[in-house]
């Protein structure tokens, strides 16, 4: 729609790939990129969601729970973990468990609870087996996703077995499946930087290989807005999509715009929290290079909720969840509410002409008698 | 071209720079695909005034919040008892101007504020006078037409006398707000005490008429219709066809917080935002500037309003007070830092410029 505007041929094929629904090579993602036409790529981007999804999007009632924010990683660019002996930390023993467990079964339509934590320097990967057979225990129904390929690597190395060994032990007591965080930036330049003693990019890589092969379906997500560069997120991506054209494990991506405030790596490097013009064209681009994978999330909770309704209209079709009590995004400055409901959710999606689908871990609809629940 | 089979015509239409009609506008508003909306308005913003982008560094003062009107939408005017009202004297306002000109840069007032229930017209010339004269260097944009509709009403004199004299005291442009929705119903049900949409028009004409620019506004998402949305900027466009006085057209969303109206109304999404944004680009086909008036929209959803037919960031501010009033979450000021930044960002030319659009830099 721009006829106006003289454009390289290179991007001109680009955008002619773009709008036929073709795939992208890293070339025409980076011209995309240069071009700048947001409106242009939030076309494309819906098309691409609705060629996935149609008119669908979804949202979920789960939990997050985090166990603990002690952490020997000591990544430059989070502002959740805490060293150990520093007031702020915690640890959530079987008791504190039980109590959020007893919540969350009170909670009606909650088919997910959601566990990520910190690497802590003294649980035994024993800790970690107990909780999610205490949470398949308490809630026999509820799927459980648990655990970034980062604590994964983490209690591979802390107990001398393989990433198999570790998802086989996880999968016998309750896992259903892994978050997709931990991913950051895929590549090690970057990860030296940002977060230098954890999971490298060929160990979150063969995480996620392995889990997919064992049947266990993950996440993928990109941090954003930090230290790397344009071809560096490109890269990542492709690296995301070359994984998924041989396992067809991911589910859902989610982008991560780096926030800043309150972090070693924002402090030194003077980071500002990029635009929402940026977020939105990461997400339109994302989906156009990542279309093998089905479902985009808009994670309220870091984008804000009127941005997060934006981003159905950029490429998202999922709203994630109502969350409980999220503690790693607030901790780094995020000023959303931390929990929202279900009938929210729902008028958020309709106002942008789409359909709320109310979903388990798998994208399955889930259906409820609202008698049986009243 | 990606518009769903029911919006090719009107695509059509302003591809061949043909003028949408009142039935295209209300479709517009029932166009669920805002990624559509949004595209064709930036290709409009794009053909029509390329891709440099206005600010301005620019000082708000609201020399009173003492109104006899008291709108129903407003959050910032008060009753003369109320404990929290306020009139500045000349020295205040004065001192408020000279703590704003450690800004190297400043360039100008926007200077709008409530109906006092007992100043003269006289004294706020005066005011406009004194400002004026002390700060010479600085660009004077000031007064909606609801304030010039009470100054002719209060000093018996007519609109176009009270704009001669505003002018001669150092006005150079006048402020859009104060439309709020050109409807009598609306006005009836939510701002009765104060300037009726004719009464507003005829400002700007007699405004235009005496080579005094101004801007225009629309208030939504509070009780107007969508239709009555269309009809607002068809009575905006249609008085500029005559005059071409306008030069910027600037959305306001209602914000509910601390007002009666909030009471029962909540307030309107950025899907809303945008899309309004973006018809009000395609419907106003001779206004050359759309405003993304970050102080309302939020900063982020004022930058994503670069794509969708905005052109214009407004300005630094120096301290905003009539919409936080309201409950805005926006920051009170922004740097000129900031202002860059956020238009960079979207591909765009920042450009540095006065009250009337004249570009004093332009940043690469």
């Amino acid at each position: 729609m721009a006829e106006g505007k003289y454009r390289p041929v290179a991007v001109e094929a680009a955008r002619h790939k773009a709008e036929m629904g073709q795939r992208l090579t890293k070339e025409d993602a980076l011209a995309l990129y240069a071009d700048n036409d947001l409106l242009f790529l939030a076309r494309c981007a819906r098309a691409a969601k609705e060629r996935q999804s149609g008119r669908s999007v979804y949202y979920t009632v789960n939990r997050h729970i985090n166990l603990t924010n002690i952490c020997r990683a000591n990544c430059p660019l989070c502002a959740f973990q805490v060293e150990q002996g520093n007031a702020r930390g915690y640890v959530m023993e079987h008791d504190d468990i039980a109590r959020v467990l007893a919540q969350a079964k009170a909670t009606p339509h909650l088919t997910e609870i959601h566990i990520v934590s910190a690497l802590h320097p003294d649980k035994p990967f024993q800790y970690y087996v107990d909780v999610v057979k205490q949470v398949r225990a308490a809630l026999p129904g509820v799927d459980v996703k648990a655990f970034t390929p980062v604590e994964i690597v983490n209690f591979a190395h802390e107990t001398g077995q393989s990433i198999r060994e570790v998802l086989e032990i996880l999968q016998q007591a309750g896992l259903d499946s892994l978050p997709g965080g931990g991913a950051e930036i895929l590549s090690d330049r970057v990860r030296e930087i940002i977060c230098p003693k954890k999971a490298t990019t060929a160990e979150w890589l063969a995480t996620m290989r392995t889990a997919h092969e064992l049947g266990i379906r993950t996440n993928c997500s990109m941090m954003y807005g930090h230290i790397e560069t344009i071809e560096e997120r490109i890269d990542h991506l492709l690296a995301l999509r070359a994984l998924q054209d041989e396992t067809h494990g991911f589910q859902a991506f989610m982008l991560f715009p780096f926030h800043p405030a309150h972090t070693q790596l924002g402090e030194e490097q003077h980071l500002q929290r990029v635009g929402s013009w940026e977020d939105m064209k990461m997400l339109a681009l994302s989906r156009l290079v990542l279309d093998n994978v089905a479902h985009f999330k808009a994670f309220w909770i870091m984008l804000t909720l009127p941005i997060a309704q934006l981003a159905l209209g950029f490429g998202a079709d999922d709203l994630d969840g109502t969350i409980g009590e999220e503690k790693i995004i607030h901790a780094a400055g995020a000023r959303t509410q931390t929990g929202i409901t279900r009938t929210q959710l729902q008028a958020i999606i309709r106002e942008t002409g789409y359909e709320p689908v109310e979903r388990d871990t798998f994208y399955q609809p889930v259906h409820f008698d609202e008698e049986a629940q009243a | 071209m990606l518009a769903t089979k029911a919006y090719e015509d009107i695509e059509a239409k302003v591809l061949r720079g043909e003028r949408l009609s009142r039935e295209d506008g209300i479709r517009l508003f029932h166009c669920q695909d805002i990624a559509w909306l949004g595209a064709l308005a930036d290709h409009v913003r794009r053909e029509k005034c390329g891709d440099i982008v206005y600010y301005n560094v620019n000082c708000h003062v609201n020399l009173t919040n003492m109104c006899t009107s008291r709108c129903e939408f407003c959050a910032f005017g008060r009753d003369e008892d109320d404990a929290a009202a306020y009139a500045m004297t000349k020295e205040q306002a004065l001192s408020l101007v000279r703590e704003a000109l450690q800004d190297p840069d400043m360039g100008g007032l926007h200077v709008v504020s409530g109906l006092h229930p007992h100043w003269t017209f006289e004294h706020y010339l005066g005011l406009l006078q004194a400002i004026h004269e002390t700060f010479p260097q600085l660009y004077i944009k000031g007064f909606t037409g609801v304030e010039i509709t009470h100054f002719a009403k209060i000093s018996g004199l007519s609109v176009h006398d009270v704009l001669v004299k505003l002018k001669a005291a150092g006005l150079q442009a006048i402020a859009g707000g104060g439309a709020e929705i050109l409807s009598d119903r609306v006005r009836q049900a939510l701002c009765p005490n104060k300037a009726t949409a004719d009464e507003w028009l005829e400002v700007a004409r007699t405004a235009h008429g005496l080579g005094i620019p101004t801007n225009a506004s629309m208030l939504y998402g509070h009780i107007e219709t969508l239709e009555e949305r269309v009809d607002h900027l068809l009575r905006l466009r249609a008085l500029q066809d005559e005059t071409h006085g306008f030069q910027t057209f600037i959305c306001f969303p209602f914000l509910p917080k601390h007002t009666e109206l909030g009471k029962r109304i909540a307030q309107t999404s950025m899907w809303d935002d945008l899309r309004t944004m973006a018809i009000s680009r395609l419907m106003l086909d001779n206004f050359r500037n759309i405003k993304a008036y970050w102080v309302m929209l939020t900063v982020p959803v004022a930058q994503v309003a670069l794509g969708f037919g905005a052109n214009d960031m407004d300005g630094t501010i120096h301290k905003e007070n009539i919409l936080h009033d309201a409950g805005a979450t926006s920051p009170r000021a922004l740097t000129e830092d900031t202002i860059i930044r956020i238009i960079k960002e979207a591909g765009r030319t920042p450009a540095l410029c006065d009250c009337n659009f004249n570009i004093i830099r332009a940043i690469d």
